[in-house]
């Protein structure tokens, strides 16, 4: 049951955001470059949540950044789970040197800084969404592909493989079957989890000014630019920190909902 | 005619240690030969070995042809025509030899639909023969392996085995981690597929009693080596090798238990 209370909390903080998102895709309160508000107006009056020191629209950046982040978000974890899915499924099929080098090769990227990764792809390209998606994701690949490995080589070691391989099953077969479905669960919740540790690296990047460029109003640099006024609007620099907050926890929450709906042993259990 | 030739095959480890050593024997339709020994002394293995499913750093050396197609060193894609077809294996525990995210009928139409290319409502149909084959209900295909016993997960197991309509049937230790009341049925069903069908059974097992049960020759295997085969009344009646009369007395002391107490 606290399981089921815990999952419905995370769909609706991570609801509250999607909402956000989806929302400013058809309608905002103000162009987002709209500059007539007037410098650090108050809530109210016309600006729900004020203006910042520029004149614009709080909500509608806020909107606005809600769409960055799930963007940044969803598109990192496609790219890190094709990319490390395919490297794990790789690495757990090799031959052992295959698996010592391609091993040795994760672990050098894992030790490897996002931010670091992240500065070297925007130095190499340009700060844009795209080069945020990129680095992000290429980072979490690794930690992907590492976990990947480790489920695979625990499900090609089970009886069910060798059974299927005695029926004359060829080995896509298998990986389709038999592995891909039992690795799922466990991999679901790390990506999830993934999801909210990217939306934060974005947001990290942003602060750093290394994301996408204004106009693009990402929670990071909203968060940045608000820190000196933060004194005398608070509420610039307040609400990007709830959001992202609201955003990661309702992701995280949903991760252990996930593995309990694609587990069907976890599922009668409860 | 043979359908399984073993002629003095080998498993090597990787460092060269032999853990089957130099075995041979052979088996043609209808016939059910038993391979006893304790575990650790490769029965198992050879079981493998004749599947060409040796663990990664194993080699099996010598010659196993099954139906005609030589075995050791073949390339798995002419395998895969073999496996299943000609031979379909059961193996020893029924919960992890099942997946446990598959419900049971999905896992008995895998090798259906591979092999007869059946498709919708026959294949539901030749799925539910499959089940009633080994006396189970058809409902029973929407259920997840874990929902059922652990007799059920067996005769399921068997049905997948036989799924193909293989001319061998190895059985790995099938009834080891059953209930002995489950233990006789299954081996009821498998005496009864097995006549049914004039399948060939390698039967591989460490109980005798089991064994005689079942089969008609008999291979004991000690640390990888054949010591002793032949007739299983002759075995069991005048066994020559010492490890063939320790496990020929121990099950008869089983036995004399259980007469002791009889009324």
């Amino acid at each position: 049951m606290r399981g089921r209370t815990a999952f419905v909390i995370g769909c609706v903080l991570a609801g509250l955001i999607l909402a956000m998102a989806a929302l400013s895709l058809v309608w905002l309160p103000y162009d987002p470059s709209d500059t007539t508000g007037g410098r650090l107006a108050p809530p109210g009056d016309g600006h729900l949540l004020g203006t910042d020191k520029l004149g614009r629209d709080l909500l509608t950046q806020l909107m606005v950044g809600a769409r960055i982040a799930l963007t940044v978000g969803i598109g990192s974890v496609l790219l890190g789970a094709l990319l490390g899915v395919a490297g794990g499924l790789l690495a757990g099929f090799a031959s052992d040197w295959l698996d010592d080098a391609l091993s040795a090769a994760l672990d050098i990227l894992i030790a490897f800084p996002t931010l670091l990764l992240a500065m070297l792809v925007v130095a190499a390209r340009e700060a844009s969404l795209g080069s945020a998606v990129l680095a992000i994701g290429l980072a979490m690949s690794a930690i992907v592909a590492r976990l990947t490995r480790v489920l695979v080589m625990r499900v090609l070691a089970q009886d069910y493989v060798t059974a299927a391989r005695t029926s004359g099953t060829s080995w896509p077969r298998v990986v389709i079957e038999h592995v891909l479905p039992n690795i799922w669960p466990t991999l679901l919740v790390n990506l999830s989890l993934q999801l909210g540790l990217a939306v934060l690296a974005e947001a990290s990047l942003s602060y750093l000014g290394l994301g996408p460029p204004p106009p693009n109003a990402s929670w990071g640099r909203l968060l940045q630019e608000a820190q000196a006024t933060v004194l005398t609007a608070p509420l610039g620099a307040v609400a990007p920190g709830v959001l992202l907050v609201v955003l990661v926890v309702g992701v995280n929450l949903l991760a252990d909902g996930f593995r309990d709906l694609a587990d069907p042993t976890r599922r009668r259990s409860r | 005619m043979t359908l399984l030739d073993v002629a003095g095959l080998s498993v090597r480890r990787a460092d060269g240690r032999d853990l089957v050593r130099d075995l041979s024997f052979t088996l043609a339709p209808g016939e059910r030969l038993g391979l006893i020994g304790e575990s650790g002394s490769g029965k198992s293995l050879t079981a493998l070995a004749v599947m060409g499913l040796l663990p990664a750093g194993m080699t099996a050396h010598g010659s196993v042809t099954l139906a005609g197609t030589q075995v050791v060193g073949a390339r798995d894609k002419e395998l895969d025509r073999v496996r299943g077809r000609r031979v379909g294996v059961v193996f020893q525990e029924p919960l992890t030899a099942l997946d446990p995210l598959m419900r049971v009928g999905r896992q008995i139409a895998g090798p259906i639909r591979r092999r007869r290319g059946l498709r919708g409502a026959p294949l539901r149909a030749a799925v539910a023969a499959a089940l009633g084959e080994v006396r189970l209900p058809e409902s029973l295909a929407r259920a997840y392996p874990h929902e059922i016993s652990g007799g059920q997960r067996q005769r399921v197991a068997i049905a997948m085995a036989l799924a193909c309509e293989p001319e061998v049937l190895i059985a790995d230790e099938p009834t080891t981690a059953l209930d002995v009341t489950v233990q006789a049925e299954i081996l009821t069903l498998l005496d009864r597929l097995v006549a049914g069908r004039d399948m060939a059974l390698l039967f591989i097992s460490h109980d005798l009693a089991v064994v005689a049960d079942v089969a008609d020759r008999v291979i004991v295997l000690k640390d990888g080596s054949g010591v002793e085969s032949g007739r299983t009344r002759d075995i069991v009646r005048e066994p020559r090798h010492p490890y063939t009369r320790a496990l020929v007395d121990s099950a008869r002391a089983l036995e004399g238990a259980l007469d002791r107490l009889a009324p």
